[in-house]
């Protein structure tokens, strides 16, 4: 399967999920909102340059907004992470390896910790950038901190169990191939 | 320079919307969602039949038991009368409408609940209708339409205010919700000086354009005051699971236009009044 195939597949599932699936879910509480459609922005190729990862995050968060009635909300937030993300990349993987053996970030391609940090940091600006938009029109700053915590805290564990489940086989690219 | 164009642009989007309500391409993207949450909609529907089944059958129940063949009449009551009014002096019109309709996609777990109806523009559906579950008691109102679907505010909406009011001493104040448990609501604005008890039925207010009177809200749960006001603040349960909601009404209200234009014309008569002098 190509790259553009596969990657539209995994929008609709991840924007299905996340929409009938995770939305839907009787809520543990009212802070613990499971949140895991920017997986895809973070799953992207390494190929693709800047102004299409920001067109591609924008489209996504576009989708989901029209689903949930919040036109903008997670639009913003993932063009954030999609800007943030290229700069994440280059700094967690050394230089002169610019050339990559593989062709999306995964805990095999980045290695586990690498991978990991990059995760983290592009969650906590999701879910801060999120939830301060939400904030702004609603709430107090001690609800605003608790749910930046707990919605990184629940969707962490989400993306744990996502690449456990999931493992993407990764092809090492060569020249040969 | 992309990013902040985007930004700006989303950004842009969010706040038109959360004061009018009204999304760009709202139109497309709304038919969109809607046909796709109609498919998921069909499939949830399986796992609430028997749920559904009960609460229709005890519907019927309460219906059957207002025909008229239950009730005799008295044979001394019978007379014959002879109208002599020209005009029907009791003709009766028609003030609310109601329309069936289908929650086809719905959460609780946001700060600002939406649900989508199958009922658009198309079947008559405009903006500000009430919404009521299909035993009568208040959902929320219609904040957007397009042709074949709707939008709906829940009571669950930190944005949402209808008027309400206690059905038992008929005192008027604002129901609102504060963002934190989709079980309760909250009830502002009534007077210390009435007897509030715990299990009080409160009820859609007189007042209301939008929502027919005496419609079942919910009961008091809790009773506190507001510091800062001096009123009451009244945790209200409401009637409505908002978690398994499944058929609706909506209730259009048929004098809205005329009551709104009145009111309009009021102010500028008073206005007008008060330069005269």
């Amino acid at each position: 399967m190509s790259d553009l195939v596969k990657n539209i597949f995994r929008l609709a599932i991840f924007v299905v999920v996340q929409v009938y699936v995770l939305d839907k879910l009787p809520p543990l509480h009212r802070f613990v909102i499971p949140v895991l459609y920017y997986l895809f922005i973070l799953w992207l190729p390494f190929t693709l340059n800047r102004f299409t990862l920001l067109l591609i995050g924008f489209v996504t968060g576009l989708m989901l907004d029209y689903f949930k009635q919040t036109p903008g909300l997670h639009a913003a937030a993932c063009v954030l992470i999609a800007y943030i993300r290229p700069f994440i990349i280059s700094i967690l993987i050394p230089k002169d390896t610019a050339e990559f053996n593989y062709r999306e970030p995964s805990p095999a391609a980045m290695g586990l910790a690498p991978y990991f940090i990059y995760v983290f940091i592009l969650t906590v600006l999701h879910h801060t950038y999120l939830t301060l938009l939400e904030w702004l029109q609603f709430g107090t700053f001690l609800d605003f901190l608790i749910k930046v915590i707990s919605t990184t805290g629940i969707s962490l564990l989400l993306i744990f169990t996502v690449e456990l489940l999931f493992p993407r086989k990764m092809k090492f690219r060569t020249n040969t191939a | 320079m992309a990013f902040v164009l985007l930004q700006v642009f989303s950004l842009y989007m969010l706040f038109k919307f959360n004061k009018l309500h009204h999304a760009a391409f709202s139109g497309i993207a709304n038919e969109f969602t809607g046909s796709m949450n109609t498919q998921v909609d069909k499939l949830d529907d399986y796992f609430h039949q028997g749920e559904e089944n009960r609460r229709l059958h005890r519907m019927n129940d309460s219906l059957l038991n207002l025909l008229k063949t239950n009730y005799s009449v008295p044979d001394t009551g019978q007379r014959l009368v002879v109208d002599s009014a020209m005009i029907d002096s009791i003709q009766q019109f028609r003030k609310y409408i109601w329309r069936d309709a289908k929650v086809v996609y719905n959460t609780v777990n946001s700060e600002k609940n939406y649900m989508q109806l199958n009922r658009g523009a198309k079947y008559g559906i405009k903006d500000n209708m009430a919404v009521l579950n299909s035993d009568g008691a208040v959902v929320g109102q219609v904040v957007n339409v397009s042709t074949n679907f709707s939008e709906v505010m829940s009571l669950l909406h930190v944005q949402s205010s209808v008027s309400a009011a206690l059905k038992k001493t008929g005192d008027a104040g604002k129901l609102e919700w504060d963002g934190k448990d989709s079980r309760f609501v909250i009830l502002k604005g009534v007077s210390k000086s009435v007897e509030v008890k715990v299990g009080d039925t409160v009820v859609t207010s007189r007042y209301s354009y939008n929502f027919p009177p005496e419609k079942l809200i919910g009961r008091v749960a809790q009773i506190s005051s507001d510091p800062a006001t001096g009123f009451y603040l009244l945790k209200i349960k409401t009637a409505v699971n908002f978690a398994t909601i499944q058929q609706v009404f909506v209730v259009e209200n048929l004098q809205r236009d005329e009551q709104l234009q009145l009111e309009k014309d009021t102010e500028k008569k008073v206005e007008q009044q008060k330069k005269g002098k």
